[in-house]
């Protein structure tokens, strides 16, 4: 009971920022939306040659799953911005806003324009011979008739847009802009159900708020009534001055922006960066739950400032390398290459390890006589195995099953947390685990040894972005966390996240005093 | 004074069509087009105002050229009331009976005086009606604003596409007497297209009968009474005399019980 008051209060204390980068996404979206959705269907609807193809476009668009549109625009975006960078000599943030709001934009299309059409073509054609009759212009016909008259349906569309676009922004959360959104994802990936809540209840609340709103005005404008029309501008209004007013306060000096992929660790250690920054008098901002490819990028283009990464994943993903040179070569020609290529500072090596380490429940790996990849082979076509949604099509997947030949009947894919509890509850049998998560020791798995060494090393590797390459006062607030951390405090932190007892804020903080201990 | 000449519109995706069409409507005269549905006389009547443009041959307005003028400006000049009113559903009475003067940019007060006098001379009370919405009117109320729409920007020509055609009999009579008194009054010329012979016959100065795009005669009552062209002008003036022949046995029936 103790643990859910606490937890409502934690966050209650992030609404202010995340409902106010809500409302300012949606709302620009919106606007974005009927500003080309309307001229769009007003040339549209009276020309068969494009309306049909104009709807099947926005149809198409709204069948493309929320989040697959968000992420797609980060690489298009960011494309254009090194094109931009290149050819005009500025670049954009292709993180965070604008990827959100090219998606949300696209998404609230389809009923703007099909109502707008529909409001148009549902005009009685008497009215529209009457209107060229006492002699009114096509454009005086369209604003002082069909507008009008198309008014209530039009404004219908704008409402069922505004409600789907308020939903749809939670999930701009993973492309780095804060939203509502933050308190699902963090919330699922901590499992803090108490967050995932909220965050429903806040975006659905939202919704409800602007959509009763809105109806407001179609009833003013179905009426006549100046007085529902004015009040629901007023609400509006009211609403959105309201939630954009700690925008506005805050708006002073940008800051250092930390990232963090969308795991407990990276929580922790984003948070830990954060308090170590913001001692040492530095502006901050959080961008999490990025993807691990993703957060790369977003790095090297400063759209985030610092980040911890994995060494084996910058060798594998970004410097596509296969061969594997041992663990201290790969650190040195990691921060070579880095420098070189993108201008990113290695601050360090946190302490720890969070390797890819394939596990299994201790029981079943020595019934089975499973000690080693090597072993597991044999018994793969017949074995059932779970990973995280990166694992199977990274090349360190790959690498393991050439080296030891191994063929799963079936492979599974899980949100982090869920794929322990799968692997215990023996619905699959084993898992590509990380070696720091604290719940390997929890449940009694086993990790299988790698004889042949296809594994990278994953040390905690501490990045900083090309804009702060030679900042000295950042470079001097992050020192201390170079080395400090090993892996039973890691693990022991990651473990207390996993059982969604303390946020990662209060970890982090733990995890700083005892540094300062040492 | 209104020409046809040679006036041909070749079928269309939706209207009929016309062919070789010549007629004069004198200035002050009242011309009513009449004949079967389908015989071209709508498309006739929306040529002049350019609604639609003819396939070849021309419109005439007191000797120019009507392809010489701007449509929305030869519109505004020329009063149409439609079959179906077409009222604008989001407008007062007074909005719309106003509409044209406002798309003139004539000064707020002076459309207003202007309602007021035009909306009296369709016999409905200003203060009463300004301020209400089409959908409050009845269908004979509906029609006076349409009437009182086209004739408030002070047009010398009225074009009425079966301007009484869809309202109830007995009304229909008093909107049609009461028109061609307006008519009179204010020196229009008015083409009118109806379906309906006796109409034609009781509102005309000269009766234009159209049958398959063609005109087949034109003429007053009288004219059309003494010598009808063809078997197909006989029958239909005998039509509205058929119709109240019929009328006096089926009250003669009634009568006798």
């Amino acid at each position: 009971m103790n643990a859910d008051a606490g937890a409502v209060a934690a966050a209650l204390s992030h609404l202010p920022d995340y409902l106010a980068w809500h409302v300012l996404l949606s709302l620009s979206a919106i606007v974005l939306g009927v500003a080309i959705s309307l001229p769009l269907a007003i040339f549209s609807a009276r020309r068969p040659a494009w309306r049909a193809p104009a709807l099947a476009l926005a149809g198409i668009i709204q069948t493309i799953p929320s989040l697959a549109l968000l992420a797609l625009f980060y690489p298009m975006l960011l494309a254009l911005s090194v094109f931009t960078q290149a050819t005009f000599g500025f670049g954009f943030r292709a993180l965070g806003f604008l990827p959100a709001l090219a998606a949300l934009t696209l998404y609230s299309m389809l009923p703007i324009l099909r109502n707008t059409i529909a409001g148009l073509q549902g005009i009685d054609r008497a009215v529209m011979t009457a209107a060229r009759g006492v002699g009114m212009t096509p454009l005086q016909s369209l604003r002082l008739v069909e507008l009008p008259l198309a008014a209530p349906v039009i404004l219908a569309g704008v409402r069922t847009a505004a409600v789907w676009v308020i939903g749809t922004a939670t999930l701009s959360t993973p492309v780095g802009q804060t939203s509502l959104g933050n308190y699902i994802f963090a919330g699922l990936q901590t499992e803090n159900w108490v967050f995932v809540l909220f965050g429903c209840v806040a975006a659905a609340a939202l919704a409800l708020l602007v959509d009763r709103l809105l109806a407001l005005a179609e009833d003013g404008v179905v009426k006549r009534s100046s007085a529902r029309l004015m009040a629901s501008g007023i609400g509006l209004m009211l609403l959105v001055a309201a939630s954009l007013w700690p925008l506005i306060g805050g708006a002073a000096g940008k800051p250092v922006v930390v990232g963090a992929k969308s795991f407990d660790e990276q929580y922790i250690l984003g948070a830990l960066i954060e308090d170590r920054l913001r001692a040492a008098g530095f502006a901050t901002a959080r961008r999490d739950g990025l993807g691990s490819t993703v957060i790369f990028d977003a790095l090297a283009a400063g759209d985030i400032d610092v980040y911890v990464d994995y060494s084996g994943t910058v060798w594998a993903d970004d410097m596509k390398r296969t061969d594997l040179p041992g663990r201290k070569a790969v650190l040195d020609q990691m921060a070579a290459w880095l420098k070189r290529t993108h201008g990113i500072a290695y601050a360090g090596p946190i302490g720890f390890e969070n390797a890819y380490a394939f596990a299994m429940r201790g029981d079943t790996a020595r019934k089975l006589g499973i000690r080693s990849l090597a072993d597991l082979a044999a018994y793969a076509p017949r074995l059932k195995i779970g990973g995280d949604f990166e694992i199977f099509s990274r090349p360190e997947w790959r690498a393991v099953e050439h080296a030891y030949g191994l063929r799963f009947g079936t492979e599974r894919q899980y949100q982090a947390n869920f794929m322990y509890r799968a692997v215990a509850a023996g619905d699959v049998d084993v898992i590509s685990a990380f070696s720091s998560d604290g719940r390997i020791a929890q449940y009694g798995l086993t990790i299988l040894t790698d004889p042949k060494g296809a594994l990278p090393p994953y040390d905690a590797v501490l990045l900083i972005s090309p804009a702060h390459a030679n900042d000295a006062r950042l470079l001097a607030a992050l020192k201390p966390l170079v080395g400090a951390i090993d892996l039973g405090a890691m693990q022991n932190a990651n473990l207390l996240a996993d059982t969604g007892k303390r946020a990662p804020e209060d970890i982090a903080r733990a995890l700083d005093a005892e540094i300062g201990r040492r | 004074m209104i020409e046809l000449r040679d006036l041909t519109k070749e079928y269309g995706a939706s209207v009929a069509a016309v062919y070789d069409l010549n007629l004069v409507v004198e200035t002050g005269e009242f011309l009513v087009l009449v004949g079967p549905s389908g015989c071209g006389k709508t498309t006739t009547l929306t040529m002049i105002n350019r609604l639609i443009d003819p396939t070849r041959g021309a419109v005439f307005i007191d000797g120019a050229d009507v392809r010489a003028s701007d449509p929305v400006h030869l519109r505004r000049h020329i009063g149409f009331v439609f079959q179906d009113v077409g009222l604008f559903p989001h407008m007062t009475v007074a909005e719309n009976t106003g509409i044209a003067l406002r798309l003139q940019g004539v000064g707020r007060g002076e459309v207003d005086e202007r309602v007021n006098e035009t909306l009296a001379l369709v016999r409905l009370s200003p203060a009463e009606f300004r301020g209400r919405y089409p959908a409050a009117l009845s269908g004979g109320q509906r029609q006076r604003v349409g009437v009182a729409r086209a004739l408030a920007a002070k047009p010398s020509i009225m074009l009425m596409d079966e301007p009484f055609g869809a309202i109830d009999p007995l009304i229909r009579d008093e909107l049609s007497s009461d028109y061609r008194q307006i008519h009179d009054a204010l020196g229009l010329t008015t083409v009118l297209v109806t379906h309906d012979m006796t109409e034609a016959f009781l509102l005309a100065d000269r009766v234009a009968l159209m049958r398959d795009g063609r005109l087949v005669q034109v003429g007053t009552p009288d004219e059309l009474f003494a010598q009808p062209a063809d078997d197909f002008v006989r029958m239909m003036i005998d039509s509205p005399r058929r119709r109240a022949q019929a009328l006096g046995d089926a009250m003669r029936v009634g009568g006798a019980k």
